[in-house]
């Protein structure tokens, strides 16, 4: 009965608020009220604070006063008897327990740095939640669950967690159930746990459970655009939440400790009931009081007594969640949980490419009856024949065919196989075309996976995500050390002969340019405009994939775009296009510059590579990705600076840039050019430098590229200036930028 | 009489009839039987009183008046007379509300203070007024004057209704002309329609019935209730008692009568005073206790917690007890009889209205520049008549309630601060839970057994997963039987009604205040209308209304403005139109095609909750909402 879950919600987050103001009075008594308190790497402060009241903390001084309006929330624990309405006070006693949880854990950075350690990670930065936010952005991750408790087994828990990975659901963990946590049993497991495998373990106590709801949080403020500051943006931001973020609670096994009529304890149910504000329902493998009416969940609000067999299916269908589990007929687990998954040395079986043997991938077009459909060919030995420890060689030749296929789309299927080949547990793969290397695990040799087994995953997958446009599929796999070597001179040939065409390709050379409204579900304010010379900001969409996908649906996410009369050439502004932004955004925008970010700059929905940022001081613009955690000359870290551009805001002097967009011709031509590219941080900076160089010589500009600061040479606006000024960076001598 | 009927369900007022009969007090149940059956033109609306030529009776043989009005012409010019006094009644009090915030904020009420700045600032805002900067006494005296404007407004319309009803509505009022000038003007405007000579065609005459009333709903009340939680604070839910043994014997016990709040406020306010509790023990008084009979009742219960004597065929069986030490009564429903009964008893009744004077009765008049020094010494009265007490017989009758919903309030019931919402109200409605919301209001009557209408229907619709609201006399009948404590869920609702009521901690029942607080009522249908999902008009929405055993012309106004809101009411007794075919097809079919409300006149309160469901239905039907998702006790034939 839902009235047992208020009164213990209740009852636990006046504890919780007891116990955070407890440890707030001793770190004020050890440190003083004006001691800093923050988390690591966030432009948020406190999330849960800064959404909830408004409030920006700093200091051990405000962390009381967010106390305080904590304490406003605590209701009265519903009477025995003539009781009154306790559905409100239960959801304001979750918020309660929020920014108790929130004191408390920050209170554990106060004293060190890097408070958690072992399995536990703590809080999550905010450069990972963008990096994480575009896969909840696109679809790739159809929701999170945030697991509290553990399973009866550690076979049950492993079970679950493959279940949530072959999903695609990013997997949160936090509190235990009598003294056990389920990332310790998947520890015992040796299970891989981090933001890449997508198994994220916050804590094992049951306060870290919100660091799952600050993520939350920052995900509606970073890709909504949701202002915090009030009321209404709280309401904002947590219906954002309900609306866009598919998340669910598990609630697994019971507390030895509760009280004697629950299953769970008080805090347990105080957080639930936080969680519930979010919209995020709670499912359970116990017995505990449900709650079946909806309202602030979409559908039911706590369901319980679900066999952990079933949890997985009924969490999916409580919170809603949209699901495409694709089957790929290969004897391991195959989902995007497992897609960051590394495959260590000692764990290796055998190993591919890389520096040790001659690799490639080539998806090429063929006529259809050139192809025999789902075909797949072994040249050379199968891993029963390699040795342990080995390396092979390894080609990697597909071919497809159909009839609206183009020769244009065949780059757009071969970015994806690294992705389609990871996403098989147990297995490694890294690079694309002739610089691939890939392992295979003894975990996943042993469960039987083959050579061949490339091939069916390629096969299920391309026809899974291209059936609009490939009807045929055949692969072939080379392990042969000299069948390898002619169909690998080929590949070269054509990267060279594609890099030639697709390099070539101008914006003056097409009449439609491509939207990507991919972020719209998070950010709905904003519209990516993708042109050949432009690839969207979060670097994952170039022009030719967002044709290929409109070809694939046509009422997809990318639509053709005509750019209609050019009204400025060198800014890059378009009557068609400007139309088009005005229509997708609402009237929010009316005028749109491609290669402009001082006027009328492209919005972001928040999940950039990159932020190109005017440095007055210098005269120029500055570069920070979002790997980088260090100050930048305008003396914003990058998640700073990304909490200014995010949401779909037009914000002059800021925009959100893809990597490869740095060494495009059209590199913000219209407020002078490359020549105003005064910094980046130095892994970046390598990272962008081959393709850059070749820009800079066709510019004739080949001596700018040492003229570009890094984090080595400046990191405030004096040294940056003063570096400049010794190397005579041609952006201090051009026309002023405003 | 052969075939009596029962009197009363409650078994306090079954007790109190007895021992008013040994005492050889005649009460209203009584002197209903003395009059016997009543004139039949006049229970069918076809004696016209109009003009001096008359009166005129309408009969087959004769089928017009001396100056040719037809049935329905008469029919028509009676009934809309009635809906002008209830609106005029209702109007009054929401006009003294507001001179009483006015005269607040100026600082000349003595006792009184603006007790919810922030719903002041909400409704301020409604009305325009730009609050940046300005005191709380500013504000709160431009907007009682924006308010009290209301009432003599004579061009426009009137101010609320656009602010917060839907557009689809607003719009098909204004296209239909159903958005009164002013309070006072169409009520003016009404008497000179009905004056002789004037308007005569039956349509006519009964679409300015129902103009009339939205200024009743839609102002009148609606500015008596927001200003009224201005002035006295925002209810919130609060525990009390009903029926009379809620007077206790070892305290003074103060029985307050009638309507308004501002008087009564007071008294309450007087009986916590230290002297005057001082006073009380010297007379040999535990404590004073103030409670209250009609609407005045429901205003203290859902402000202050007062308990609640008893409704409107209490009053006599109050004075019965001999344990009332004072009666005050001010506006509306108050029997001169009391007067009568009382002097057999040590009971002194103390009018305080200029309006309201019974003969017999001492007469107090309040001032609201003097109103706690009145109060005080009213309560001062009493405590001075506590020993002059005789034999002393109060019914052993009480039950426990909980009351002080509002639509505010419901909005953090439904989601907290954060999420404060109807969403799970609509919720319940879109998926099947919960089938409607009915608004089960109004009086009791001789004509019917006391309260049994309303718990009746209230039962019916309950089991058959209606959430219900509740004010007036009808809200003490169900808070009497005990259907207003949270507990009655369990044993009463229907299955999906049972799980809202669980997820939420409602009673099944929920208790929104007086007569004028009906208004409560038409705000909330708009917010289920705002919240989304249940069509764009408020006669999209799956609820209705009805007044069981309604008895007076405010029952009749509150029954027109709801239809002009576009709901379905059933009324009983049936209003007095049966000698109009024409008349009473315009108010239970035609005017369905103009509001999308209508009226319904069944009698039995059991079918008439089935009328309510069937309405509910076709709703739910249009809007396409799914099937109820649990089996219902009653099946519609359709």
């Amino acid at each position: 009965m839902s009235k047992i879950i208020a009164s213990a919600a209740i009852r636990g987050a006046h504890e919780m608020v007891k116990r955070a103001e407890a440890d707030l009075a001793k770190a004020i008594e050890a440190k003083g009220k004006d001691c800093k308190v923050e988390y690591p790497d966030t432009a948020y402060f406190l999330p849960i604070m800064l959404m909830l009241l408004g409030q920006k903390v700093q200091t051990l001084g405000d962390l009381e006063e967010s106390m305080q309006e904590a304490k406003k929330l605590l209701g009265p624990v519903p009477a025995d008897d003539l009781w009154f309405p306790y559905l409100g006070h239960t959801l304001d006693a979750g918020a309660a327990t929020l920014i108790a949880e929130e004191t408390i854990e920050v209170l554990k950075y106060v004293n060190n740095p890097s408070p958690y350690d072992g399995i536990w990670l703590g809080f999550t930065g905010d450069a990972i939640l963008r990096l994480q936010g575009i896969k909840l952005v696109d679809g790739r991750m159809p929701g999170f669950a945030a697991i509290v408790g553990s399973t009866n087994t550690n076979e049950e828990a492993v079970e679950l967690v493959r279940g949530l990975q072959e999903r695609s659901i990013l997997v949160f963990m936090a509190g235990n159930s009598n003294g056990k946590a389920i990332a310790e049993q998947l520890e015992e497991e040796k299970i891989e746990m981090n933001w890449d495998t997508f198994l994220v373990p916050y804590g094992k106590e049951i306060t870290s459970a919100v660091h799952a709801l600050n993520f939350a949080a920052r995900s509606a403020m970073t890709f909504g655009g949701v202002e915090p500051g009030d009321m209404k943006a709280a309401r904002e931001i947590l219906e954002y939440n309900k609306e866009r973020v598919f998340a669910f609670v598990l609630a697994l096994g019971g507390d030895s400790s509760a009280p004697e009529d629950q299953v769970i304890t008080d805090e347990k149910y105080a957080t639930a009931a936080g969680a519930i504000n979010f919209g995020f329902p709670v499912i359970s493998d116990v017995g505990i009081p449900e709650i079946l009416p909806t309202g602030i969940c979409t559908y039911e609000h706590v369901v319980a007594n679900v066999p952990i067999g079933e949890i997985i299916n009924r969490s999916v269908e409580v919170r809603g969640l949209t699901i495409k589990i694709e089957k790929v007929p290969i004897p391991v687990s195959f989902g995007a949980g497992f897609e960051g998954e590394r495959v260590r040395k000692e764990d290796m079986h055998v190993q591919f490419g890389g520096k040790y043997t001659d690799a490639f991938e080539l998806v090429k077009m063929l006529p259809t009856e050139d192809i025999e459909d789902g075909k797949i060919e072994v040249v050379g030995p199968e891993v029963a024949d390699m040795a342990e420890g080995e390396a092979y060689p390894l080609g990697v030749v597909i071919k497809v065919g159909g009839r609206e296929f183009q020769e244009d789309f065949e780059t757009v299927v071969e970015r994806r196989v690294h992705e389609y080949i990871s996403c098989a547990n147990g297995i490694f793969h890294m690079g694309q075309r002739s610089i691939i290397w890939l392992r295979i695990s003894k975990d996943a040799h042993a469960k039987g996976f083959q050579i061949k087994d490339f091939g069916e995953i390629l096969v299920a997958k391309i026809h899974n995500d291209f059936s609009a446009i490939i009807d045929r599929v055949q692969v072939t796999l080379i392990t042969d050390p000299e069948a390898v070597k002619a169909p690998l001179k080929e590949a070269k040939e054509k990267y060279s002969f594609r890099d030639d065409r697709i390099g070539g390709m101008r914006d003056e050379d097409v009449e439609e340019f491509y939207s990507c409204m991919l972020c719209q579900s998070y950010a709905p304010d904003h519209v990516c405009i993708v042109t050949p010379e432009r690839l969207g900001l979060c670097g994952a969409y170039t022009w030719l994939d967002c044709k290929a996908s409109h070809q694939i649906d046509e009422h997809g996410p990318n639509g053709p775009v005509l750019k209609g009369e050019c009204i400025d050439p060198l800014k890059g502004q378009w009557k068609g296009v400007n139309d088009f932004v005005e229509m997708k955004t609402n009237g929010n925008l009316t005028k749109f510059n491609a290669y402009s970010l001082m006027e009328e700059p492209m919005t972001s929905c928040g999940c950039f590579e990159c932020i190109a940022a005017i440095v007055p001081e210098a005269n120029g613009v500055m570069i920070v990705d979002r790997d980088f955690p260090g100050m930048t000359p305008v003396g914003m870290k990058f998640s700073t600076l990304a909490g200014q551009v995010g949401g779909g805001l037009q914000t002059p002097g800021f925009t959100g840039v893809g990597k490869m967009y740095i060494s495009s011709p059209k590199f913000i031509v219209g407020d002078g050019g490359i020549d105003r590219l005064v910094w980046m941080p130095s892994t970046l900076k390598e990272e962008v430098a081959d393709r850059l160089k070749v820009q800079l010589a066709k510019q004739g500009k080949e001596d700018l590229f040492d003229k570009i600061a890094t984090e080595q040479d400046a990191d405030s606006p004096d040294a940056l200036l003063e570096y400049l000024e010794k190397v005579g960076h041609p952006a201090l001598t051009m026309e002023a930028m405003f | 009489m052969s075939d009596k009927m029962r009197r009363s369900v409650d078994p306090a007022a079954e007790e109190m009839m007895a021992k008013a009969g040994e005492c050889d007090i005649g009460t209203a149940f009584d002197r209903h039987e003395k009059q016997g059956k009543r004139c039949g033109f006049g229970e069918q609306g076809l004696c016209c009183r109009i003009c001096e030529m008359g009166p005129c009776r309408i009969t087959a043989k004769n089928p017009v008046g001396i100056c040719g009005a037809k049935a329905s012409t008469v029919v028509a010019r009676h009934l809309i007379r009635q809906v002008a006094a209830g609106a005029a009644a209702h109007s009054d009090h929401g006009h003294d509300i507001a001179h009483t915030l006015k005269i607040t904020a100026k600082g000349e009420a003595e006792g009184y203070e603006i007790k919810s700045v922030e719903r002041l600032h909400e409704v301020a805002g409604e009305w325009g007024i730009d609050t940046a900067g300005k005191s709380v006494e500013d504000i709160a005296v431009e907007l009682s004057g924006k308010a009290l404007d209301q009432f003599g407004q004579q061009e426009g319309e009137i101010h609320l209704p656009e602010v917060r009803a839907p557009k689809a509505t607003v719009d098909n009022w204004r296209k239909h002309g159903l958005l009164p000038v002013g309070i006072e003007h169409d009520i003016v405007e009404t008497l000179h329609r009905t004056h002789e000579g004037v308007d005569a065609d039956y349509k006519n005459l009964l679409m300015h019935g129902f103009r009339t009333s939205m200024g009743d709903g839609w102002a009148g009340s609606m500015i008596a209730t927001d200003l009224g939680d201005i002035l006295f604070g925002e209810p919130q839910p609060v525990r009390s008692q009903a029926n009379l043994g809620v007077m206790k014997e070892d305290h003074v016990n103060i029985v307050v009568h009638g309507h308004e709040p501002t008087l009564s406020e007071m008294v309450v306010a007087a009986s916590r005073d230290e002297e005057i509790l001082k006073l009380a023990a010297e007379k040999g008084a535990k404590g004073i206790i103030v409670g209250g009979i009609c609407c005045t009742a429901n205003e203290i219960l859902m402000r202050q917690g007062a308990p609640v004597v008893g409704n409107f065929l209490h009053q006599e069986l109050a004075i019965a007890t001999g344990a009332v030490d004072l009666m005050l009564v001010d506006v509306q429903c108050i029997m001169p009889a009391v007067v009568e009964h009382a002097a057999r008893f040590h009971t002194k009744v103390v009018t305080t209205s200029k309006k309201a004077k019974i003969r017999g009765a001492e007469h107090i008049q309040f001032d609201e520049a003097k109103a706690l020094s009145i109060a005080k010494n009213i309560v001062k009265k009493a405590v001075e008549n506590f020993p002059n007490r005789n034999v002393v017989s109060i019914p052993d009758h009480v039950t426990d309630l909980v009351a002080g919903f509002t639509v505010k309030n419901t909005f953090h019931h439904l989601g907290g601060k954060f999420r404060a919402s109807f969403r799970p109200l609509n919720d319940g409605i879109i998926t099947g839970r919960l089938r409607g919301v009915a608004a089960v209001i109004g009086c009791n009557t001789v004509k019917k057994t006391q309260d049994e209408g309303h718990l009746n229907m209230v039962k019916e619709l309950l089991r058959n997963d209606v959430l219900v609201v509740m004010t007036g006399c009808g809200a003490t009948a169900c808070a009497k039987a005990g259907l207003m404590q949270p507990e009655a869920a369990k044993e009463y609702a229907g299955e999906g009604l049972q799980e809202i009521c669980e997820t939420v901690g409602l009673p099944p029942v929920l208790h929104l205040g007086s007569c004028v607080d009906n208004s409560r009522i038409l705000v909330a249908l708009c917010e289920m209308s705002r919240e989304g999902g249940l069509g764009d008009k408020l006669s999209d929405l799956p609820i209705a209304g009805a007044a069981p055993e309604a008895m007076c012309e405010k029952a009749i106004v509150i029954g027109f403005y709801c239809v002009a809101s576009g709901a379905f009411v059933n009324f009983s007794p049936k209003m007095r139109i049966s000698g109009s075919e024409e008349v009473e097809k315009f108010l239970t079919e035609d005017i369905e095609e103009i509001t999308g409300g209508k009226f319904c006149f069944e009698e039995d309160a059991v079918e008439g909750a089935r009328r309510m469901i069937d309405h509910m239905d076709v709703k739910r039907a249009a809007l396409k909402l799914k099937p109820m998702m649990y089996a219902q006790q009653y099946k519609p034939v359709s």
